[in-house]
């Protein structure tokens, strides 16, 4: 393939530790930054990417363009604020990661260019704090920025002034939702606020404040120095671009690929992950981190799209694709996601602060023979009182995605444990 | 203030300070502030917290209530190495409760202890990004991939 069909990776390289600010400008590096800075209004640049139809990519898939327009421009003295988020924490989710410790300047750069969109002259990466590598990797990045005119007062003699500071957080998978993450930042418990405002109006400190993933953020240089048709160019199916797919779980080759939109997960799961190890068969799969629903081996044909992964009746979320074997019992795994989510619940709202808890205990009790077959229909109820509007936030509604459709798809695995016919 | 000893080093102090600069106020550093003393101490103590409540103009309680909140500031004691294993699902899938015991019984404690030695605490931890190389740990800032029996009896030197 063209190095030009993955514009995400093309500066990463088996033998090569990560793309130094060199290795990044000789591919066209911070070209787009030129151009934007040089050439472009700052509307134009949210024209551009509202154009080209970025998605989000931490999991919403929120058209980033869109998001950018919700910005009040009006007033030029008006502070505000552009956020990477690079918390990534959900369970099967390893691309930002990479992105940051490959490749930090394309992140620099599509936050330099975010910025200039919005007009914010002060930008934040919010990174988990076990990411330890990826800080020293973007510190190290910031300060080549500056020294080469990226970043600072008058980027490359414009009138346009940003700094990014990083912040490394302190753990607690909740800080990645982004008004939590906003009350992180201002040295808070992490708990979400409530909506609206929403932050693109009144964000950090009560200024508009846009959130963004990591790879949402490197999407865009290059839409900005290519264009908005090359860009249409890279998907395969109604959505734009490409996307880092990622598989685990016990297929041969776990890992993480650049691919175009819209492939469908029969090529990630077979010609990329090459398809389970011996001895093991394809039970199902969480299509994009551990907040998605099931699919089953007959919804291979599935594109990695957004709305054809609804239609499928689950999520594409993350993009990090965990398979399940069938030497796996999937009670189990749900209810290891179970004391996942409870575990990180922020307790701030009833249904998900008790009911997480106590999904996971009827779980525990079922896997542990102690359940009875009422407990199903209590877990049914939960994922009702935890469905969508009856919490605060997108954790409980993410939590009970694997447990409603495995009470669909492997009520008999449930039902063996209660009447007594045990695992498997 | 006067004739009270003074906790915080000025190492500690400076480093604080300089964080601010990067904040629209002060008490947005207060997670920063926590993870810089737990640097130089390990954990932080509630002579510390008071400490940097004062440093920052907060009262001690709405910090502690910052501190408690995050699970990688401590507030108590932890071994001079904080061995934090992945137990969310595809390390689960890949053996992550092999790791567990094996750390455990070679150190004798459960997780969340510290050894008697005062060397290790072993902690469980969320996803940590790497999951096409579970089961995997992460000591000492860094992650170890793809971890067998043999992966932790050299992280223990045994
Ligand atoms: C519990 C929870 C955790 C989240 N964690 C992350 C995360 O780690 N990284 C991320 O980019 N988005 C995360 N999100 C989504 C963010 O709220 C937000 O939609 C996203 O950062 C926006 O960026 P995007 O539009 O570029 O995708 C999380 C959402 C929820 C509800
Ligand atoms: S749904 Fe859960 S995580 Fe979200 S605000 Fe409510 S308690 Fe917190
Ligand atoms: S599940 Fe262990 S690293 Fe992701």
């Amino acid at each position: 393939m063209d190095k030009m069909d993955k514009p995400l990776t093309q500066n990463i390289e088996p033998d090569r530790l990560f793309a130094t600010l060199a290795d990044y400008e000789r591919t066209g590096g911070y070209q787009g930054l030129r151009k934007a800075v040089k050439e472009l209004q700052p509307k134009e640049v949210q024209q551009w990417v509202k154009d080209a139809e970025l998605r989000g990519r931490g999991g919403s898939g929120f058209p980033a363009g869109l998001k950018w327009s919700l910005v009040p421009m009006d007033d030029a003295r008006q502070v505000r604020y552009l956020i990477a988020n690079g918390d990534e924490m959900e369970p099967g989710t390893f691309k930002d990661r990479f992105l940051l410790e490959k490749d930090p300047h394309q992140l620099i750069e599509g936050m330099i260019i975010a910025a200039y969109a919005i007009q914010a002259r002060t930008a934040y990466i919010f990174l988990r704090a076990e990411y330890h590598l990826a800080a020293r990797r973007l510190e190290q990045a910031l300060q080549e920025a500056r020294a080469k005119d990226y970043l600072g007062e008058r980027i490359l003699n414009s009138d346009f002034s940003l700094d990014i500071h990083l912040h490394t957080s302190a753990g607690r998978y909740i800080c990645g939702e982004e008004t939590a993450l906003i009350n992180a930042l201002e040295g808070k418990r992490a708990h979400p606020r409530t909506k609206p405002p929403f932050a693109v109006v009144s964000g950090l400190w009560g200024r508009p404040t846009v959130v963004n993933n990591i790879e949402t953020l490197c999407n865009v240089p290059h839409i900005i120095r290519y264009g908005v048709e090359w860009y249409k160019g890279l998907g395969r199916g109604a959505d734009h671009g490409t996307k880092l797919f990622g598989a685990s779980g016990r297929v041969k080759r776990p890992g993480l690929w650049e691919l175009p939109m819209g492939t469908p997960i029969r090529e990630i799961f077979e010609e990329q992950a090459g398809g389970m190890q011996a001895g093991f068969s394809l039970r199902g799969l969480l299509p994009g981190g551990a907040s998605t629903e099931f699919l089953l081996p007959e919804q291979l044909d599935v594109p990695m799209d957004y709305e054809a992964v609804a239609k499928a009746g689950s999520r594409m979320g993350t993009g990090g694709l965990i398979i399940l074997d069938d030497k796996t019992c999937p009670v189990k795994m749900v209810l290891n996601l179970e004391l996942f989510f409870a575990q990180e619940s922020c307790g701030w709202c009833t249904p998900c602060r008790d009911g997480l808890p106590w999904a996971a205990a009827l779980l525990q009790d079922i896997v542990e023979g102690r359940g009875r077959l009422e407990d199903l229909e209590t877990l049914s109820g939960l994922t009702r009182m935890m469905g969508l509007g009856h919490t605060f936030c997108a954790l409980a509604l993410g939590a009970m995605e694997p447990l409603q459709s495995a009470l669909k798809f492997f009520r008999a695995d449930f039902e063996r444990y209660i009447t007594g016919a045990g695992e498997g | 203030m006067t004739g009270k000893p003074a906790v915080l080093t000025s190492v500690e102090i400076e480093e604080i300070t300089a964080e601010m600069s990067h904040y629209a106020d002060k008490a947005a550093v207060s997670i920063e502030a926590l993870k810089i003393v737990q640097k130089y101490r390990r954990w932080v103590s509630d002579e510390c917290l008071v400490a940097v409540a004062e440093l920052l103009g907060i009262s001690p309680a709405q910090l502690e209530g910052v501190a408690t909140f995050y699970n990688l500031i401590y507030r108590q004691p932890v071994g001079r190495s904080v061995i934090h294993y992945c137990n969310s699902v595809s390390c689960w899938m890949l053996g992550a409760e092999q790791v567990r015991e094996r750390l455990c019984r070679h150190l004798n404690v459960e997780p969340g202890e510290m050894s008697a030695d005062g060397e290790y605490t072993v902690l469980p931890i969320v996803c940590l990004g790497a999951c096409d190389h579970a089961p995997v740990v992460l000591v000492g800032g860094q992650l170890r991939l793809d971890v067998t029996d043999d992966t932790v009896d050299e992280m223990l030197g045994r």
